[in-house]
C-alpha cells in the first residue's frame, strides 16, 4: 500500500502545485478545482474505515503521502483532513463529505446537544465547510461542527495559510458521538503535532534538494559554491536535521496503530520542529540573496517550515510536558521510560 | 536518497525478550558501584565483568554458534549493548574486540585466525585494541607511515601508533600497515593481527587531561609477525578499514557517552523542573528517541548484509552531538559546579563527562570529517 500510494500521490501533488499555483493560494480563493482533484483521488478518507466508506489505511501506510504534502507545499487541509476523517472513524462516524479541517485547541463544551466555546488557529477555517474537534463536557465527544454557523476571526500563518479562530454559540454538530473510552482529549492536537513532523520532515527534503542542486550550479570564485568545505558542512548538517525529522516521523507514524503513541508524536514533533529552524537557515544561506526574494520558490518551503514548526505544539511546549513527565519518572525510571515508548504521567496529563 | 533509508526498524520481540535478563543481571553487577564511576563506562576497563558477560554469551553474541557466538541477531546484540552503557557498566576491556575486531576478523579473517581468536573474544578472555591513527596522520589515516614489509615468512613492522586506547592492557592489536613501501595515499595498505607481547614493540601510556591513562604510543622496532597475521588481502586494507568504521560510527556508544550524567542531573533537578529545566530535559528525551530509532536503522542495514557508511556518519555527528550537550546543559540548568573532589556526586559525574565531552567528536572521526562524508553522500564533492 505504501508504495502505491507514495507514487500515485507524487504524480498528482508534482500535477498540482507548481510554484505558481502555490503561490496563488497565499491569501487568495480556496482552490476549489486542486482540492477537487486531491478530494477525487480518495486520500482525504485514506484514514477512515472501510466500513465507513474509508480505505481503512494505516498511519505508517500514509506517512510518505503526508511528507510528500509537506514537500510540494499542499496548500491544502488534506493531512487536516485524514486526521479528521480518522477519528471521525474511530469514534464510529461516517467520514466528512468534502473538505474538513481539525480543532487542536481551544476549548469547546457540549450540553445538551449543542457547543459553544472557541476552536483557535483552525487551518483553513474560513474555507472547509467543517471542523471536527473534541468537545469537553460531562463525557468528551467527537464533533463535527459546520463552520458555517461560526462567528470567525480570520488569521494566516506565515506561509499566508488560512488560520481562523471559530467562535460557537450553541451549534447543533452535524454528527457527534463519545471520544472512545480512555482516549486522550488532547488526541487531535497530539495527531496533528504528528502530522505536522512529517509534513516538515518532507519539507526539509526538500529544501535539501534545492540546496544540494544550487550549490552544484551556483559559481563563484571560479568554482561552484558546494566545493567550499564550509557550504558543504552546513548542507550536511541540513541533512542530518532532515534525516532526523524523516525517522522521528517515520517512527511515531509506524507505532501508531488504533491509538497515537504519545512518546513517540511527540518527540517527532520537537525533533522536527528544532529541524525546522535549522533547515531553513542552511538553505537561505546556501542561496544567497537569490532564495530571499519573492521570484525563487525556496521561500514556499522555508515559510512553512517556520510556521508548521509552531503548530499543534511548538518544540518548547511538547518540550516541556515531555520534561515534566521524565522529571517525574526520575532517574530510576528515565531508560526503562525510553525502551518502554512511555512515561506514566505523560499519559495521564491529558485523558 | 539516503535518507530514505532511515526506515523504521523497531527492536523484533525476540530480542526485546533478552533486556530484562540483561537489565537484572546488572542491577545485581552494579549494585555496589556509584555514579561516579558509572560515568566512566565505555572507558572503564574491569577484565572480570566481561568475563563473567562472556559466559552470559554476550560478547561476540552474532558470531556463529561454532566459534562460540549466539548467532543471535543484530538487534539482540544492540539490546545488550544499550543496556550495558545506559547502566554505565565498565565495558572497555571487551569492547573494541566486541564491536570490531570480532567481526572483521569473522568476515575478512583467515580459517585459523577464526579459530584461534574468536572463542576467546567471545569469553571474555582476549582484549583488542585499534592501530590506525598515527601522529602525523589522524584524520588522514590514507596517509599512514607505518610499515609492514616481506622477510621470508615473515613480515618485519616498523613505525608508530598513537592514540592508541587500551593498547597497553589488550592483548592483540589490529593495525593498519604500509606493505606496499612504493604506494601512495590509500593504496599498498593492509591489516595485520599483531601480538602485542612480540619483542619489539614498546607501548607507552599517555595521560589524558583528567591524568588519566586510556590511551598510548605503541613503537615497532623490526617487529616479526608471521605469515598469518595478515588480515584479509594484501593491498585491501583501506576498503576493509572503511567497511569496519560503519560498525564504529553508529551504535549506540555514539550517543550513550554521557547518559549518566543526564541520569544524575534527573537526580538533582528532582520531580518539580522549573520551566527551562523542563524544557531542555524533554528536548534531550525527544533526541535520544530519535537517535535510538536512526541508530537501529542502520543496525537493520548492517544486518541486511549493506554497508550504510553514509547513514552511520549521520547518527554519530547528530549523536555526538548530543552527548556534548549534555554537560552544557548540566551546567546551564543548575547551580552546581562540577568537583573533581569534594563535591555531592552529581557534581563529579558532571566534572567527569564535562571533561571528557571533547573527545566524543574526535575519536571514531572528527566532526568536521564525518559532514565532509555526509557532504560527499550528496553528491557535494
Ligand atoms: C579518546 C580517544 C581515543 C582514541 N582511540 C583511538 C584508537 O583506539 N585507535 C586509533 O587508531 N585512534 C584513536 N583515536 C584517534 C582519533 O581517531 C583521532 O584523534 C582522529 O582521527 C583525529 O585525528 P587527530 O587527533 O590527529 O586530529 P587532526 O587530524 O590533526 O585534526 C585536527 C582538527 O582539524 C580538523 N581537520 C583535519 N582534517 C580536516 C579536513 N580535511 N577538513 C576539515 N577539517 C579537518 C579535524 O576535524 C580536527 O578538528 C582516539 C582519539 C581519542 C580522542
Amino acid at each position: 500500500m505504501r508504495q502505491m500510494f507514495d507514487s500515485t500521490v507524487e504524480r498528482l501533488f508534482a500535477d498540482l502545485t507548481s510554484p505558481a499555483a502555490v503561490l496563488a493560494c497565499e491569501d487568495g480563493p480556496w482552490p476549489q478545482a486542486m482540492w477537487t482533484a486531491v478530494e477525487e483521488s480518495g486520500f482525504p478518507l485514506a484514514l477512515a474505515p472501510e466500513a465507513l466508506g474509508g480505505a481503512g489505511a494505516s498511519w505508517a501506510d500514509v506517512c510518505g503521502v503526508i511528507r510528500l504534502a509537506g514537500r510540494f507545499n499542499l496548500p491544502l487541509p488534506l493531512p487536516e483532513a485524514m486526521l479528521a476523517n480518522w477519528l471521525l472513524g474511530a469514534a464510529g462516524l461516517a467520514p466528512a463529505s468534502g473538505a474538513v479541517s481539525v480543532a487542536g485547541a481551544g476549548a469547546l463544551r457540549l450540553r445538551d446537544g449543542v457547543v459553544s466555546g472557541e476552536a483557535l488557529d483552525v487551518p483553513w477555517g474560513d474555507a472547509v465547510p467543517l471542523v471536527v474537534a473534541v468537545a469537553g463536557g460531562a463525557e468528551p465527544a467527537v464533533v463535527l461542527l459546520p463552520t458555517g454557523a461560526a462567528r470567525r476571526r480570520d488569521g494566516a500563518n506565515v506561509a499566508a495559510e488560512s488560520r481562523a479562530t471559530l467562535l460557537f454559540e450553541d451549534v447543533a454538530p452535524v454528527a457527534q458521538a463519545p471520544l472512545p473510552a480512555g482516549w486522550p482529549v488532547d488526541v487531535l492536537l497530539l495527531g496533528g503535532a504528528m502530522v505536522r513532523a512529517a509534513q516538515i520532515a518532507g519539507a526539509l527534503e526538500g529544501v535539501l534538494a534545492l540546496a544540494t542542486a544550487y550549490a552544484g550550479e551556483r559559481v563563484q570564485f571560479g568554482k561552484p559554491i558546494g566545493s567550499f568545505q564550509a557550504i558543504q558542512h552546513q548542507v550536511a548538517v541540513l541533512a542530518e536535521h532532515a534525516a532526523a525529522a524523516v525517522m522521528a516521523s517515520e517512527a511515531a507514524f509506524a507505532a501508531a496503530d488504533t491509538r497515537i503513541v504519545r512518546l513517540q508524536a511527540i518527540a517527532a514533533k520537537i525533533c522536527a520542529s528544532e529541524a525546522a529552524g535549522i533547515g531553513a537557515g542552511v538553505a537561505h544561506a546556501v542561496h544567497g540573496a537569490i532564495g530571499f526574494t519573492h521570484e525563487h520558490s525556496l521561500h514556499l518551503s522555508t515559510r512553512r517550515l517556520w510556521s508548521w514548526r509552531s503548530e499543534f505544539g511548538s518544540a518548547s511546549a511538547w518540550s516541556q510536558r515531555l520534561g515534566r513527565a521524565v522529571c517525574a519518572a526520575g532517574p530510576e525510571g528515565f531508560w526503562p521510560g525510553v525502551t518502554d515508548g512511555r512515561f506514566d504521567t505523560l499519559q495521564e496529563q491529558s485523558a | 536518497m539516503s535518507i530514505d533509508q532511515f526506515t523504521y526498524s523497531p527492536i523484533p520481540p525476540e530480542a526485546e525478550a533478552i533486556r530484562a535478563e540483561v537489565r537484572g543481571f546488572l542491577a545485581d553487577a552494579l549494585a555496589d558501584v556509584p555514579p561516579t564511576r558509572r560515568a566512566e563506562s565505555w572507558m572503564g576497563f574491569d577484565a572480570r565483568f566481561s568475563r563473567r558477560l562472556g559466559e552470559r554469551g554476550w560478547i561476540g553474541m552474532a558470531l556463529p554458534k561454532r566459534y562460540g557466538g549466539a548467532e543471535a541477531s543484530a538487534f539482540s546484540r544492540y539490546v545488550v549493548i544499550e543496556e550495558l552503557l545506559a547502566a554505565g557498566a565498565p565495558v572497555s576491556a571487551h569492547w573494541f574486540a566486541d564491536r570490531q575486531s570480532g567481526p572483521q576478523i569473522l568476515h575478512y579473517g583467515s580459517d585459523a585466525q577464526k579459530d584461534f581468536h574468536l572463542p576467546a573474544i567471545c569469553r571474555g578472555e582476549q582484549f583488542f585494541c585499534i592501530g590506525m591513527s598515527e601522529p602525523n596522520s589522524g584524520s588522514d589515516l590514507a596517509s599512514i607511515k607505518s610499515s609492514a614489509r616481506r622477510a621470508g615468512d615473515k613480515w618485519i613492522v616498523n613505525g608508530q601508533k598513537v592514540w592508541t586506547t587500551n593498547a597497553h592492557r589488550s592483548h592483540y592489536m589490529i593495525a593498519l600497515l604500509r606493505t606496499d613501501p612504493d604506494s601512495r595515499r590509500n593504496e599498498g595498505l593492509s591489516q595485520f593481527i599483531v601480538d602485542l607481547s612480540l619483542p619489539g614493540i614498546t607501548i607507552r601510556p599517555i595521560k589524558d587531561l583528567t591524568g588519566a591513562s586510556h590511551f598510548n604510543e605503541v613503537f615497532f622496532d623490526d617487529v616479526a609477525l608471521d605469515a598469518g597475521a595478515l588480515v584479509g588481502t594484501e593491498g585491501q586494507g583501506w576498503a576493509q578499514v572503511t567497511a569496519e568504521l560503519a560498525f564504529e560510527r553508529s551504535g549506540p556508544e555514539r550517543f550513550l557517552s554521557s547518559i549518566t550524567l543526564l541520569q544524575s542531573l534527573l537526580g538533582a533537578i528532582g520531580a518539580d523542573p522549573d520551566a527551562l529545566q523542563a524544557r531542555d530535559i524533554g528536548r534531550l528525551t525527544a533526541r535520544l528517541v530519535t537517535l535510538r530509532q536512526m541508530s537501529l536503522a542502520v543496525t537493520a542495514q548492517l544486518a541486511a548484509g549493506r554497508n550504510p557508511a553514509w547513514e552511520a556518519s549521520v547518527v554519530k555527528e547528530l549523536g555526538t552531538s548530543f552527548e556534548q550537550e549534555i554537560p552544557e546543559l548540566a551546567e546551564a540548568l543548575l547551580d552546581v559546579a562540577p568537583a573533581t573532589r569534594g563535591g555531592g556526586e552529581h557534581a563529579r559525574v558532571l566534572a567527569y563527562l564535562m571533561q571528557e565531552a571533547p573527545s566524543f567528536s574526535l575519536r571514531g572521526g572528527t566532526r568536521e570529517i564525518l559532514r565532509g562524508i555526509i557532504a560527499r553522500g550528496l553528491g557535494m564533492r
